[in-house]
């Protein structure tokens, strides 16, 4: 087992690397520099101006140089420097990484347990009516764009009934603390994070449904069944145990997304978080920030791929015996 | 009945009296969007910086909406006749928020030290001074090389701000930590930054105009989404929307709420104009035929009324006519479509296609774009629309790689700081999106702006800047579109939120909450 972590590292490592490179030479393809975009900011600059800043940026050297300084910097663990932000990028990351696992963690959550409790629902009802609202449901979430869900949840909870907080973190200059606090997160929590979730709670039931049903038909099914073991307990140990596999897999792919933030919900949630980060340093073409943020989520993706491939083993003792 | 008629009026005077002393106290809850990058105003002066850093520094002067200069940390000025010494007088009580008295040496280090490094714009205003110097703590002398008409102009924060000589002196100033908590001398002083969420500043108690300011903390909340911006003004979160802060099509519908009121002053020593660059270098838009027939096919109210909601005004040249030197007495450009017809057909314009970049500035400039295609397509003009974001709009106007290209910009006051730099030869060269874009290049222009900056009196400047102004809208170099009206949506009860001709960059140290 031990072997097999350390095998995936290496490998893992490797292919940060390449993503990292990938990425730099990507970036520096989009016109415009950060310097550009910050002496144009500033109301008027001449070329001597930009030039003195590209110079303090480093970004008259060579590209290959640029990369090479840039690589040599991250297997020092040192992400660089944001100069519009004038802060080390890591130090910007971690800012806003505590937010940003909190959205997508709960809307994680929400997803997984709702939409496989849906599914689970749904399979046991075929035909019902039960099963086809689910179904319909599903359908509606998977189907809808993120950003009007959103501005929907906001105009019905916030904006007519005035029931939850449409924006922000928390609410600004109340300076609540402990249990107080902690609930007003919570509050401001519930929408972004549902409408975050929406599309793969969709998911899931889908997936879900859609296994179970599969595997109930499988043969070591009809011998359970044949055995005289109760319905419930064939549900539970042979079908629900079999037909999460898919789910596993496909929660190990959402899990790698969530440091990586989400740009939209944070956008319009004004939730603080990397998305926004990630999606401000892109149109300012911040390059270190960006790369930082690129770097963090895919080591993110790697770290769950990796989970997920060992959770395997637990959920099929198929894969731990091969 | 004559009884109640005392008491209604004895109310009224209570009231009235009510409405004429400031009310201490109280938070006022701002929109700043984007998010500033910094707030160091001295390194960064971009708009959301200047908003809320505009609190935290200050300049010498301050200005009125008629551009007249107010004292702010110069209590009293003297200009020589010659019109080449300024002396400034310094208030003897004013202390920066860490209690080190603010004195001359600071002015001298800000001025001639840091910002002639750090400040784009400033430091080509100071290639006219020949030395600063302080004769003592309180006074201060620019002598200047020659005459340059709107030098008492360059004192607002954001133009020259004051740096602490004690924190800066010495230091590499962009990578100073001190750039994280600024200091400044300004009536609030820096509490607290949210990344992402919010920026509050709170009273400065020893500020040195006495009872000032009024607040006691304000709270800029960052909302990167136009629309939940103006949620959050309907829901009570905050009370002040600055110019820019909601999307035009929603300001209409948010200023008719409850207590709401709404004013497009405040811009006047911006005086923001609008215009399309046109490509003088090649392509039809060389042709001065062409770029009239463009300025007679546009519909300019039109875009005012349906994008703007009536705020602003048409443009009539180069110079906003909030602007000093401004005049009217240039050739109109109506809403002609005809005589641009007749003046396309003159040229032998054959119908090539025209590329048009609108400003990656949100919705509103989109549908300005969409609507000018439409405007110029029915006089036969072919436009196509490339869209980019800001990184690539800034790259392509720098390399000229354009044919029409949508822009707004700042005037400071004066045509010498904010107009003479997009017409003026000496200032075409690739690499910035800030100078003489188009490529226009008339010796006779040049030489008008020339000696209408060294000018000495202003009777002078106005009968050069007359001509110049007549001149460049007889040639149409660029297609000038709108004054830009940005307006200030507040509650009524927040009072005196716009007192200067920079508005809420400089000007929360007047305004109170009324209970």
């Amino acid at each position: 087992m031990l072997r097999f972590i350390l095998m995936r590292l290496g490998k893992a490592a490797i292919i940060l690397i390449a993503i990292l490179t990938l990425n730099f030479f990507l970036i520096h393809a989009a016109p415009g520099d950060p310097a550009a975009v910050m002496a144009g900011e500033a109301g008027a600059a001449d070329a001597k101006f930009i030039a003195q800043l590209r110079e303090q940026f480093g970004l008259d050297k060579p590209l290959l140089t640029q990369l090479g300084i840039y690589l040599k910097g991250v297997l020092q663990f040192d992400l660089g420097y944001s100069y519009r932000q004038q802060m080390p990028v890591a130090d910007l990351i971690l800012d806003r990484l505590p937010a940003t696992l909190l959205l997508t963690m709960t809307a994680f959550v929400i997803s997984l347990v709702l939409g496989t409790a849906a599914g689970v629902l749904a399979s046991a009802r075929v035909g019902k009516w039960s099963d086809t609202a689910i179904s319909t449901l599903a359908l509606l979430f998977y189907a809808t764009p993120l950003y009007w869900a959103a501005l929907m949840a906001v105009l019905l909870f916030s904006v007519y009934f005035n029931w939850l907080p449409g924006f922000g973190y928390e609410t600004v200059g109340a300076n609540y603390t402990g249990f107080r606090r902690a609930l007003d997160i919570g509050q401001h929590l519930i929408l972004p994070a549902t409408t975050l979730g929406l599309f793969f709670m969709a998911v899931y039931m889908r997936m879900t449904r859609a296994s179970m049903l599969e595997v109930s038909q499988l043969d070591f099914v009809k011998t359970a069944r044949a055995k005289g073991l109760k319905s419930g307990i064939i549900q539970r140990r042979h079908i629900f145990r079999n037909a999460m596999l898919p789910v596993v897999t496909l929660a190990g792919l959402q899990a790698g997304q969530l440091v990586g933030g989400a740009v939209l919900t944070e956008t319009v949630f004004a939730w603080p978080g990397i998305g926004r980060l990630m999606f401000e340093a892109l149109a300012q073409r911040d390059y270190n920030l960006l790369l930082g943020v690129f770097f963090v989520s895919a080591a993110m993706v790697l770290v769950f791929n990796l989970i997920t491939d060992i959770l395997y083993r637990f959920v099929d003792p198929r894969i731990r015996v091969a | 009945m004559l009884k109640r008629l005392t008491l209604l009026a004895a109310a009224f005077m209570v009231t009235t009296a009510l409405h004429a002393e400031p009310v201490t106290g109280g938070r006022a809850n701002v929109v700043i969007q984007p998010e500033p990058p910094s707030l160091m105003l001295g390194l960064v002066q971009n708009g959301p910086t200047q908003m809320v850093a505009g609190q935290i520094y200050e300049g010498l002067l301050r200005y009125d909406e008629k551009l007249q200069p107010m004292p702010q940390l110069a209590k009293s000025w003297e200009v020589s006749e010659d019109g080449l010494t300024y002396t400034f007088n310094l208030h003897d009580n004013v202390k920066w928020h860490d209690g080190e008295p603010f004195t001359s040496a600071d002015v001298v280090f800000s001025a001639d030290v840091f910002l002639r490094e750090t400040h784009a714009r400033l430091r080509t205003s100071l290639e006219h001074v020949e030395s600063i110097t302080a004769p003592d703590d309180t006074t201060v002398v620019f002598k200047l090389k020659q005459p340059f008409g709107p030098f008492l102009g360059i004192f607002e924060a954001g133009t020259m701000p004051m740096v602490p000589k004690h924190i800066y002196e010495g230091t590499e100033y962009k990578s100073n930590p001190a750039n994280n908590t600024p200091i400044g001398t300004g009536p609030f002083k820096f509490a607290e930054w949210e990344k992402g969420s919010h920026i509050l500043l709170t009273k400065f108690e020893d500020y040195y105009e006495d009872g000032k300011p009024y607040l006691d903390e304000i709270y800029w909340h960052v909302i990167p989404d136009a629309a939940s911006r103006a949620v959050a003004y309907e829901t009570g979160v905050v009370d002040i929307l600055p110019g820019g802060s909601v999307e035009n099509f929603d300001v209409q519908r948010i200023a008719d709420m409850e207590n709401t009121c709404i004013t497009d002053k405040g811009w006047e020593y911006f005086g923001p104009l609008s215009w399309m660059w046109l490509n003088n270098r090649e392509g039809p838009t060389a042709d001065k035929r062409f770029r009239q027939a463009v300025m007679y096919a546009m519909d300019r109210n039109f875009a005012r009324d349906a994008l703007w909601n009536g705020l602003g005004k048409v443009s009539t040249g180069p110079v906003s006519s909030s602007t000093r030197f401004y005049t009217d007495d240039v050739n109109q450009y109506d809403y002609d479509p005809e005589k641009a017809k007749a003046l396309l057909e003159e040229m032998g314009y054959d119908g090539e296609t025209v590329r048009l970049l609108p400003l990656p500035y949100g919705e509103t400039w989109q549908r300005w774009a969409e609507a000018v295609k439409q405007n110029l397509g029915e006089v036969g003009i072919d436009v196509e629309i490339v869209s980019t974001d800001v990184a690539g709009w800034n790259q392509k106007l720098a390399e000229w790689d354009y044919d029409m290209a949508f822009t707004y910009l700042y005037q400071y006051g004066d045509p010498a700081l904010g107009v003479a730099r997009s017409y003026i030869s000496t200032n075409i060269a690739k690499g910035s999106q800030w100078n003489n874009v188009e490529g226009y290049e008339n010796t006779e222009v040049d030489d008008l702006f020339a000696k209408a900056a060294v000018a000495v009196t202003a009777e002078e400047r106005q009968k050069l800047y007359d001509e110049v102004q007549q001149k460049l809208v007889d040639d149409v170099p660029v297609a000038w579109l709108l004054e830009l009206g940005f307006p200030t949506i507040y509650r009524c009860n927040v009072k005196d939120l716009v007192t200067t001709a920079i508005g809420v960059n400089d000007g929360f140290k007047d305004t109170y909450i009324e209970k």
